[in-house]
């Protein structure tokens, strides 16, 4: 087939996709990190700020999911993503304790945009209960919709749900897995 | 029936990333080729969005691109001469003669005279790049050539 396509050349696919950044009439520009301590990560940033962190990526369905939530014009442009990359880095390395990006939560429907405001001031270092949370939000009864939240929460480390745990102590549950969820508290400080 | 809908920008990129360069580069060489290619996944871009569907998407593209090069052309070379020969070995113009050429025809012959003539996409192709039936794509291009042979008679 080379008579009808040619392979384009990294240089090449790597000046329009810098090229597609600038313009700013991207949906979502997202790239996946491939070696962050707690494994491969997609990100994705719209023009209001982060709006996607996903653990063990499927890029294919990652993508229509995006597509189907933020419009079409989805591409891999990793340089809308420096500032994602730099401060998850500087985090990864114990380095950043709060991150400084804005984020883009419209996606989420109202109560899951709530719970997650209330989440981002849980702060590095402690936990926090399910039930806690969810009587900061005025619902004391909805520890287990607080649950369904943190199990959906389109940026997790950057909202760190890892730092909400069971009444008893018990990590109880991550939609990354539990190993990392321990890892996250370890790196923090708040696990031995 | 349901109509295709418009994937992601990205999954649109990769599925004719590499045909849109073979194109670019057997009409303008590999230089100027690049400078095409970004700026036609840059048009597609910017006119991603207004999307109604995603049907024909290729010659949707292609069409781009073809445009890319009579726009690069005709600023290279504001004046071409013309080189409709008749009776010549092959009739059909070099696609290099032909884009800046075309400028003058209406937006759908030039279309069709563009994708048949500098790309040899099949009229069927032609007709669903250009929201028509194949009968009327054929006719559009052959009232483009026709038109064509008559400015160039005239001069």
């Amino acid at each position: 087939m080379t008579d009808i396509a040619s392979k384009v050349p990294a240089a090449l696919d790597a000046r329009f996709r810098a090229a597609a950044a600038a313009t700013g009439e991207l949906d979502v520009a997202y790239d996946v990190l491939d070696d962050t301590p707690i494994g491969k990560l997609l990100v994705g940033v719209s023009e209001r700020g982060l709006c996607r962190v996903h653990f063990d990526p499927d890029p294919e369905r990652e993508i229509e999911d995006l597509a189907r939530r933020f419009g079409p014009r989805v591409l891999r442009a990793p340089a809308a993503l420096d500032d994602v990359r730099r401060e998850l880095d500087e985090y990864f390395e114990g380095r950043r304790h709060a991150f400084d990006l804005p984020l883009d939560l419209r996606a989420a429907p109202e109560f899951h945009q709530r719970v997650l405001a209330e989440l981002a001031r849980v702060e590095y270092g402690h936990t926090t209960t399910y039930g806690a949370l969810a009587a900061r939000v005025g619902a004391p009864k909805a520890a287990r919709a607080v649950g369904t939240v943190m199990n959906r929460n389109p940026v997790p480390i950057v909202l760190p749900c890892h730092r909400v745990v069971g009444a008893s102590g018990s990590l109880t549950g991550y939609g990354g897995g539990l190993e990392r969820k321990e890892w996250l508290l370890r790196l923090e400080g708040a696990l031995l | 029936m349901a109509v295709a809908s418009v994937p992601p920008f990205e999954r649109f990129y990769e599925a004719h990333n590499g045909e849109v360069l073979a194109f670019l580069r057997r009409r303008a060489g590999r230089d100027r080729a690049d400078d095409l290619f970004q700026e036609t996944f840059l048009l597609a871009l910017r006119a991603y969005g207004r999307l109604e569907h995603g049907e024909h998407l290729r010659a949707w593209v292609l069409t781009i691109a073809a445009n890319t090069l009579v726009d690069a052309a005709r600023r290279e070379r504001p004046t071409v001469e013309l080189a409709l020969e008749p009776g010549g070995e092959d009739p059909r113009p070099a696609f290099e003669e032909l884009a800046p050429l075309t400028d003058g025809l209406p937006p759908k012959e030039r279309a069709a005279v563009v994708l048949r003539y500098g790309y040899s996409l099949g009229y069927d192709e032609i007709g669903a790049a250009l929201d028509s039936s194949e009968d009327a794509a054929r006719q559009a291009a052959s009232a483009g050539v026709r038109r064509l042979r008559q400015e160039k008679d005239a001069q």
